[in-house]
């Protein structure tokens, strides 16, 4: 009797226990989607590297060359609209500073020809060269709405596409906002700046910034506190490109002026 | 239950079924290693040949000019910056796959006056300063500040 | 390249300064037509559900021919989708490795518990019985179709009727929500952009929302009136005004949440206010103010709301009430345009403009899109052919 009662009870403890387990992992089964979704990051503790842009606008004279090497080295498309890299050519006016009318952007080919200057040096407050590319955000808005996992952020920080993988769909393209992607014409995939992940893994550094004729252009470890990457930030008034939607982004400017975005 | 419930739940356990069975086929090899995506795409964008060298490879037979070029404010400048990407020049050096750029246009994408770079560099007006005549035919193109 | 020229033009139409990657504008006329299709799905369901949920018997006689249409329009709902992506044989990785934080990769779900489980069973039970009967009476293909619908099985007994009528009631009430989630849940896809400003709003999904239950009572309004002219059959008058009284309803609720979201655009006026600002007076102005807002909106807007004081003569009714129905169709599609279309026209940088011309051939050409439009229509006829809702027998049920 009593050890029936004993069995009794513990059977019951057993089955409390066991769908107290089972209920709490109902429960955290139903919180983990929600979970990735918020914090999708995996553990990246082990990683060697992690990769950053550092653009210095004082440093950028718009000779170009840097794009024309983007397209010679990545074979991208060489039809005007296709650019992993680009520089733009910021101007402001005489008059209103305030104003946007005032501020004129050119970016004739991504400027890869060059430029020539387009307004009056007595017309002009100011004028300067912005170098533009993938962000490589560390909350990247392309990868968080890439339907099928085609383009991701590698464990060393690069954002990648998937070029096997990607369905075209073109979410990626709409959701930068940097509008560094495009839809490559004949691979009919979505194509970005790659921090030329084929050359840093050889030791080399990506094209553009091995061209640059000034040192505009420098890349580095971001983990690496003694680095010159982090050095550069930590020397300059860096800043980040629209820093308000909060993608995190990887490649820090010197010198940005409010005006460009 | 009636009979057409119960074959309505067959249809629909079978579709599921079936798209059970094939996710365990169509999901590629190394999905959701790291994360998720396929693993292998990483290494695949790695794999890329390079076309622009290890700027160190072109002192290996150009030594002299790099001597030359050491001596200026061009010192840092990578030789590919003007003569473009040096993989096919260094498998096969012939000076047909090298580019030679002659025009005072290239010189100008960097030296031609422009607002936005007026601080940093010399500049010269390309469209005033000796027309008639190349940027190299006075400026030796690897020691042009002499 | 025909695409390269194309582009080229663009490029020498760009106002301003855009990011050299945004001269091609991505998605183009067919992904107009995704919501727009999804919208009327959503819409023809939420009437059909209306009036079986809540017995709104002046409704009845449109019950199953808003079935059928939502049905007709979702099935063709995917194609434009997968026909716009770069490689169309890749779709169904989205169902075989949905990133869980995309707001894209939930559609093929949505889409198929909307399709598999909500329209297709709640067809199958309010049909089951005349599938029983049909597949005795009638001869040849449709005896074969009928018989394999029945799963095999002939009990009609009045049991299995009223088992039949509790699923199909608890479908469609679980349907009503599935019906919200669809559409409000690709209004989500375009307002969860946050480096657009244009879409990004969580009024997004609401309006979508409402603006395809406009579009799907107008489809219905329009479809009954036209079935009934090809079968010769007098218009029920009651179910008429009652379509026209919930479109009204349903236009001022759309309107008043468009507006609203306008006006709050407006009052807070953000970086990107001068260049939408621009784009609303500039470039969509015809598609917006014209089509949109007076088309679309304000004149059936106004005609039904007359007829909810003072209803003129049948006849003059009936015109209006089409013509109502056509306008709404119409403004709809360009809702759906100023969105989708509109929201790629300027730069993420505020700086300038690109444009988009619609070329007439091509994948993504007007024809292409003409084509995914009138393939719904060839599916309702063949639907309507196959389970024609006036040889129903209405019993019981």
């Amino acid at each position: 009797m009593e050890l029936n009662k004993k069995n009794k009870k513990t059977r019951r403890d057993f089955l409390k226990l066991s769908s107290a387990i089972a209920g709490s992992v109902a429960f955290y089964s139903m919180f983990k989607p929600i979970e990735s979704v918020a914090n999708r990051k995996t553990d990246v503790t082990e990683r060697e590297h992690w990769y950053g842009f550092g653009f210095d606008i004082e440093k950028c004279i718009g000779c170009g060359l840097c794009a024309k090497a983007c397209k010679i080295e990545n074979d991208v498309p060489r039809e005007p609209f296709f650019f992993r890299t680009w520089v733009e050519q910021y101007t402001i006016k005489n008059g209103h500073i305030i104003k946007d009318e005032n501020v004129i952007v050119e970016s004739p080919n991504g400027g890869i020809d060059g430029f020539t200057q387009s307004v009056p040096d007595k017309e002009i407050f100011k004028s300067f060269f912005v170098p533009k590319t993938c962000n490589h955000c560390y909350k990247a808005p392309c990868v968080q709405v890439c339907p099928v996992g085609a383009t991701f952020e590698t464990p060393d920080g690069v954002v990648l596409v998937d070029d096997s993988y990607c369905v075209g769909c073109g979410y990626c393209i709409q959701a930068c906002p940097y509008g560094a992607r495009y839809l490559h014409p004949e691979k009919k995939t979505a194509d970005k700046c790659t921090f030329c992940y084929h050359r840093l893994k050889k030791g080399l550094a990506p094209a553009c910034v091995d061209v640059c004729p000034t040192g505009a252009r420098m890349y580095g470890d971001l983990d690496d506190k003694e680095g010159p990457l982090v050095q550069f930030i930590k020397n300059h008034t860096c800043r980040v490109l629209k820093p308000h939607l909060n993608t995190k982004p990887k490649l820090f400017y010197n010198a940005l002026n409010e005006e460009v975005r | 239950m009636p009979k057409h419930i119960l074959r309505l739940i067959i249809l629909f356990v079978i579709v599921i079924g079936l798209f059970l069975v094939a996710r365990q086929f169509l999901i590629p090899e190394s999905f959701g290693e790291y994360g998720h995506y396929r693993a292998n795409s990483i290494e695949e964008n790695a794999n890329h040949d390079i076309k622009y060298v290890d700027r160190a490879e072109c002192a290996e037979c150009h030594d002299d000019i790099a001597a030359l070029k050491q001596g200026g404010p061009h010192k840092n400048i990578n030789c590919q910056t003007c003569h473009g990407p040096g993989n096919l020049h260094i498998e096969d050096p012939t000076p047909e796959n090298i580019v030679k750029e002659t025009e005072r246009e290239f010189c100008g994408r960097c030296h031609n006056k422009n607002a936005a770079r007026a601080k940093l560099i010399k500049q010269i007006d390309i469209n005033e300063h000796n027309i008639e005549s190349k940027c190299i035919e006075c400026h030796n193109p690897h020691e042009p500040w002499n | 390249m025909e695409h390269f020229d194309q582009l080229y033009q663009a490029l020498n139409e760009v106002v301003g300064y855009i990011y050299p990657n945004e001269i091609e504008l991505r998605w183009s006329i067919l992904i107009v037509l995704y919501p727009y299709i999804t919208g009327l799905v959503a819409g023809a369901f939420i009437l059909a559900s209306l009036n079986r949920v809540f017995e709104i018997k002046a409704l009845k006689p449109t019950y199953e021919i808003s079935l059928l249409a939502a049905l007709a329009f979702l099935l063709v709902a995917t194609m434009p989708l997968i026909f716009h992506l770069g490689h169309p044989e890749r779709f169904y990785e989205l169902m075989m490795t949905p990133h869980s934080s995309s707001a894209m990769a939930i559609f093929g779900f949505v889409y198929l518990w909307y399709l598999m489980v909500v329209l297709l069973l709640e067809i199958w039970f309010d049909y089951r019985r005349d599938f029983v009967v049909w597949s005795q009476e009638s001869k040849g293909l449709k005896k074969f179709l009928y018989k394999v619908l029945t799963l095999g099985s002939n009990d009609i007994s009045p049991k299995a009727l009223k088992l039949d009528d509790k699923l199909g009631y608890i479908i469609t009430v679980v349907g009503i929500p599935s019906a919200f989630l669809l559409h409000g849940y690709v209004g989500f896809i375009f307002g969860s952009v946050k480096a657009n400003p244009w879409w990004s709003s969580v009024m997004m999904p609401v309006i979508f929302l409402l603006s395809a239950m406009v579009s799907g009572i107008a489809l219905i309004l329009v479809t009954y009136m036209v079935i009934n002219y090809f079968r010769k059959q007098k218009i029920d008058m009651l179910c008429l005004d009652s379509i026209g009284k919930y479109l009204f309803y349903t236009i001022i609720i759309d309107f008043t949440l468009e507006s609203l979201d306008q006006i709050h655009r407006i009052y807070e006026a953000e970086e990107s206010f001068d260049i939408i600002s621009l784009l609303i007076s500039g470039k969509l102005f015809f598609t917006m103010s014209i089509m949109q807002v007076l088309a679309g909106t304000l004149i059936p807007l106004f005609i039904l709301g007359f007829f909810q004081f003072y209803k003129p003569k049948e006849k003059i009714r009936k015109t209006a009430y089409l013509i109502s129905g056509i306008l709404v169709l119409v403004g709809i599609f360009f809702m759906r345009w100023n969105v989708v279309i509109g929201g790629q026209l300027f730069s993420k940088s505020f700086y300038g403009f690109t444009s988009y011309k619609i070329g007439l051939i091509g994948g993504e050409g007007m024809l292409a899109a003409g084509v995914w439009m009138v393939v719904p229509i060839l599916i309702l006829v063949f639907l309507l052919w196959l389970l024609p809702p006036w040889k129903k027998q209405h019993s019981g049920g």
